[in-house]
């Protein structure tokens, strides 16, 4: 199993997620998060309190979106470990609205 | 203990479970310099994941190398083998730390309350699961496995683990670390019908679709649920209709796919009852058979409550697991809220008479009763720290004196520290390695204390 960080992360960054995560295995830029499924110990914390539904188990994802699961591993490796909740970004909450949660 | 400066800042956490190692991170990634002591009753760390999480779940457990970065910090110590209560007591430990922090989960299981309870063959989920998971209190617990039908009364993620445990072909389960023990116990069983009940509907069944999944996908077994008892009221359809009923909505798919399946030639069965409620257990000297009241649901969306009819059905079986939920205990000293089984705090400080007790904090499952899954008691417990932290603020009583009593009467135990349980967890290993398990578990206090002080076995192990 996969988890993994979708497009609805982008300018919001809630980051809820990083702190229900049992193993800090979260890496961000300054757009969102993503997930690095190595440490990732699939407990599924993290999908039901992202405020605008991002995280997405890969059996869960659709088709259009599986391209993520690369994206979220190249990422991951490239990115520092973020494992302490940040202020969401300043678009987050337009984006919250634009995206009807 | 070590160190013999006059410590800054100096914190006891009671408990080695998660909340207890996430209050520790946190304390030790917020107050550089702090020295945190974690006290646990049992010579081993890691609580639940050790001794309650399922023996066929091992990357949940993989947990445990976050938990063992964190006991490697400077500052950190375990101490392994002290239970906190009696001796020494809660204001014995606040005589000796700055700060307490209690997080000692939430150990008892709530009774259903009816009668034949106490019946020869009734056990509670936390026996069980401790018993196939090596938890020292539970090894002298004797299941009676010769009967056909098993009854789990609960609709949560420990009965599904029980449901699996019970269905699952004992030779699956060969290389996980479930105890040699609990291997033989299940390799005797004659269990092959397993009733799963559920007070309230399948759209309020609390298990998370992922434990739910998985008990129709046991080798050689059918999960069955009845079409009509799908069928669902308004408040219900309402609360599946919700933006955060995404987990309701996917169980309710899966009981849909367990009802179309037909699985008649499987030779165990996982058979889910809704809105029963259980009424009496009954038998002649042992459990033989449960009555169960038909329930209707009433109330709003989200509030809905099983009340139950005068209609009954009966279930003939040989063995009832109740699992309706864990209840937190009571530790001499705290304001205890005996109703929820949580010890009063407001944001993870204590009170008592509504008053806050300086110095003494708690997280986790005592402290907002028993859910969530592991990460939500790290978020739980950097609450707690970061309401420590005000605190602190506002300026610390130091030194503490009591700090010399404390080694003064820890001195004559056994303690176990972190290299004495990095010496039983490699003892295990190398036992595991054996027999082509990722461990074989110490069950006896006596043999873990052993293997903490004597590597001649892992030595000999080893060779």
């Amino acid at each position: 199993m996969t988890i993994v960080v979708t497009d609805n992360c982008r300018l919001c960054r809630f980051t809820e997620c990083i702190s229900v995560c049992p193993v800090a295995c979260f890496h961000a830029d300054e757009d969102m998060v993503y997930i690095d499924n190595e440490i990732c110990i699939d407990c599924r914390a993290c999908i039901p309190v992202c405020p605008v539904k991002a995280i997405f188990s890969e059996e869960d994802l659709a088709d259009e979106q599986k391209h993520w699961i690369v994206v979220n591993e190249e990422k991951s490796r490239q990115l520092p470990v973020i494992d302490e909740k940040q202020t969401p970004l300043p678009t987050a909450e337009a984006r919250r609205a634009q995206l009807g949660f | 203990m070590s160190a013999e400066s006059t410590p800054d800042l100096h914190a006891a956490i009671v408990g080695a479970g998660p909340s207890g190692f996430y209050a520790a991170e946190a304390l030790l990634r917020k107050r550089p310099g702090i020295r945190v002591d974690m006290f646990d009753r049992l010579p081993t760390p890691f609580g639940l994941v050790r001794g309650g999480v399922a023996p066929d779940h091992p990357k949940i457990k993989q947990v445990t190398l976050t938990y063992d970065k964190i006991a490697r910090s400077p500052g950190f110590a375990f101490w392994g083998n002290v239970e906190i209560g009696r001796t020494p007591t809660i204001e014995d430990l606040l005589r000796a730390y700055h700060i307490v922090v209690l997080a000692y989960g939430a150990s008892a299981d709530r009774p259903l309350g009816i009668s034949g309870e106490d019946l020869r063959g009734s056990y509670t989920a936390t026996e069980f699961v401790g018993w196939y998971n090596g938890q020292p209190d539970y090894q002298n617990a004797v299941f009676d496995l010769s009967g056909h039908s098993a009854v789990i009364v609960g609709q949560g993620n420990v009965a599904a683990d029980l449901a699996r445990m019970l269905a699952t072909p004992v030779e699956d389960l060969r290389r996980t670390d479930i105890t040699d023990k609990a291997l033989a116990g299940l390799a005797e069983s004659r269990v092959r019908d397993i009733h799963v009940i559920g007070r309230r509907g399948p759209a309020q069944a609390k298990f998370t679709s992922v434990e739910l999944k998985e008990l129709g996908r046991i080798r050689d077994c059918a999960a069955v649920v009845t079409a009509d008892d799908l069928e669902l009221n308004d408040a219900s359809r309402a609360e599946l209709a919700d933006t955060r009923a995404d987990e309701g909505r996917k169980n309710l798919e899966i009981f849909r796919t367990f009802a179309a399946a037909s699985g008649n030639s499987a030779s165990k069965r996982i058979i889910f009852h809704f809105c029963k409620t259980p009424v009496r257990i009954s038998g002649n000297g042992k459990v033989e058979q449960i009555t169960l009241a038909h329930s209707v649901l009433q109330g709003p969306p989200f509030a809905q409550r099983a009340v139950p009819t005068p209609y009954h059905v009966d279930i003939p079986c040989d063995l009832v697991f109740r699992s309706v939920g864990y209840r937190g205990l009571p530790i001499p000293g705290v304001g205890f809220d005996a109703e929820n089984g949580i010890i009063f705090n407001h944001k993870g400080r204590c009170l008592r008479d509504g008053k806050p007790m300086p110095g003494l904090y708690v997280a986790g499952w005592i402290k907002r009763g028993p859910t969530g899954i592991i990460g939500t008691n790290r978020a739980d417990s950097v609450e707690t720290v970061e309401t420590i932290l005000e605190d602190l603020a506002q300026g610390i009583a130091s030194p503490r004196p009591g700090i010399a009593d404390l080694r003064t009467a820890l001195a004559e135990r056994k303690l176990v520290g972190y290299a004495d349980w990095q010496r039983i967890d490699a003892a295990e290993r190398a036992r595991g390695q054996l027999k082509g398990k990722p461990r074989e578990k110490f069950t006896a206090l006596h043999d873990l204390i052993d293997a903490a002080s004597n590597a001649a076995d892992l030595k000999f192990l080893q060779r």
